[in-house]
């Protein structure tokens, strides 16, 4: 698939347009995916998603390409993604590292254990819930997170995709995990 | 739960990511056989794996391709040579410099083709004709490059044309005699006349070509 993907890039380089059609249809779920998972909304993660295949169309000269175009397209969908988030929600998070600190976030200074009311677990669906969590991650978590999910990735790509070291990929996978493991244990 | 507890929890994470090695995966299941908090925590991270790769109803719409490929911006067609710009930075440059020299050379060219004058004062430009107006004396010498002349008040001094030609009142394009001129030009009216001549001499010579006079008509 990579190479049909691949033909069809250059032929949209080449002037035609409608050779983009393949590329969307193929990584449109992707794509939507990593939207959706970051800001929790259907409408907005389809502006999104739209918006960053429009983006890479109009910026495919600058793709190399030697390179993988999910890599480079999965960058511009998290780069617009985390854009707006950052344009819309308060800089303060529960979650947000306490500064000094290496991984030590509020979390650590409160409770840990204390359990979600089970009736408003039964409320929530499942999949809503799930989503609610990973919704609430501070932004640099969701996106590892949220790429390490959409499979196929390797941590090696996914320090790519948000340029940085693998190392901090790791960091930021395990702390997200952690919060999510004391998030969605009692369901 | 015991004071390996840090290490135990990186080798969770580390297994969930793929990453252990052999020793450390024997480290881990000995662990776990012996740990039950351990054991509790590695299932509740494995879950967590579980649930949060479940991708099912987060599709894209089913317009979603049609949509945006009826969004994109129509041509595309400069895309292949500024593409070659890119991978050639020298000869683009290079093409850059010829084109600014170019443009240079071509513009001193057009400079040369308009219409200057020596004095401005009283003086009117218009569509390339050079008009001194009938209230006008202009004081001195007057040389006007690449315009016509046209004389309706006074000139104490030479006129020398370049490139140009002297219009009269009246006709456009002839050059008037010298008793036509006394009318215009007071005083040096001998003097300027000689310069007409000489001037509707090389006219005819070099008509609708640039050349510039650099000689200095003396008395005869």
């Amino acid at each position: 698939m990579e190479t049909i993907i691949a033909e069809r890039i250059k032929e949209v380089k080449k002037g035609n347009t409608q050779a983009f059609e393949d590329v969307v249809s193929f990584y449109q779920n992707k794509v939507y995916f990593i939207c959706f998972r970051m800001v929790g909304n259907k409408q907005e993660a389809e502006d999104l998603a739209q918006e960053a295949f429009i983006r890479a169309f109009t910026n495919l000269e600058s793709f190399d390409e030697r390179r993988k175009f999910s890599t480079w397209l999965y960058r511009i969908a998290t780069n617009l993604t985390i854009d707006r988030i950052r344009k819309k929600k308060p800089d303060y998070y529960i979650d947000a590292e306490i500064k000094g600190t290496e991984g030590l976030d509020m979390h650590d200074q409160l409770a840990t254990d204390e359990a979600l009311p089970e009736e408003q677990v039964e409320n929530l669906e499942l999949r809503g819930y799930i989503q609610t969590e990973i919704t609430a991650l501070p932004p640099k978590y969701r996106s590892v997170i949220v790429l390490r999910f959409l499979e196929e990735l390797s941590l090696q790509e996914i320090s790519e995709v948000l340029d940085m070291p693998v190392g901090t990929v790791k960091t930021r996978i395990h702390r997200g995990r952690e919060i999510l493991r004391k998030k969605l244990r009692h369901v | 739960m015991m004071n390996c507890e840090q290490d135990i929890i990186y080798l969770m994470h580390k297994y969930l990511d793929e990453a252990l090695t052999d020793e450390e995966q024997r480290i881990l299941s000995n662990h776990l056989q012996k740990c039950e908090g351990c054991q509790k925590r590695f299932h509740e991270l494995k879950r967590t794996d579980t649930l949060i790769a479940d991708k099912s109803g987060v599709t894209a719409p089913a317009s979603f391709t049609d949509s945006v490929m009826s969004q994109l911006p129509e041509e595309k067609k400069r895309a292949p040579w500024l593409g070659w710009f890119r991978h050639h930075p020298l000869v683009s440059a290079a093409a850059v410099f010829m084109l600014l020299m170019i443009s240079g050379i071509f513009s001193a060219w057009n400079q040369d083709q308009q219409v200057t004058v020596s004095k401005q004062e009283g003086v009117v430009i218009e569509d390339g004709t050079v008009v001194v107006p009938e209230d006008v004396t202009v004081e001195g010498d007057l040389v006007v490059r690449n315009g016509d002349l046209k004389i309706e008040g006074h000139i104490d001094g030479d006129v020398t044309l370049i490139n140009g030609r002297f219009l009269d009142g009246d006709t456009t394009g002839t050059v008037p005699e010298g008793e036509n001129l006394q009318a215009y030009v007071s005083g040096e009216l001998n003097y300027v006349n000689q310069v007409f001549e000489w001037v509707w001499y090389h006219m005819k010579n070099f008509a609708g070509e640039v050349f510039s006079i650099q000689e200095k008509e003396s008395p005869e």
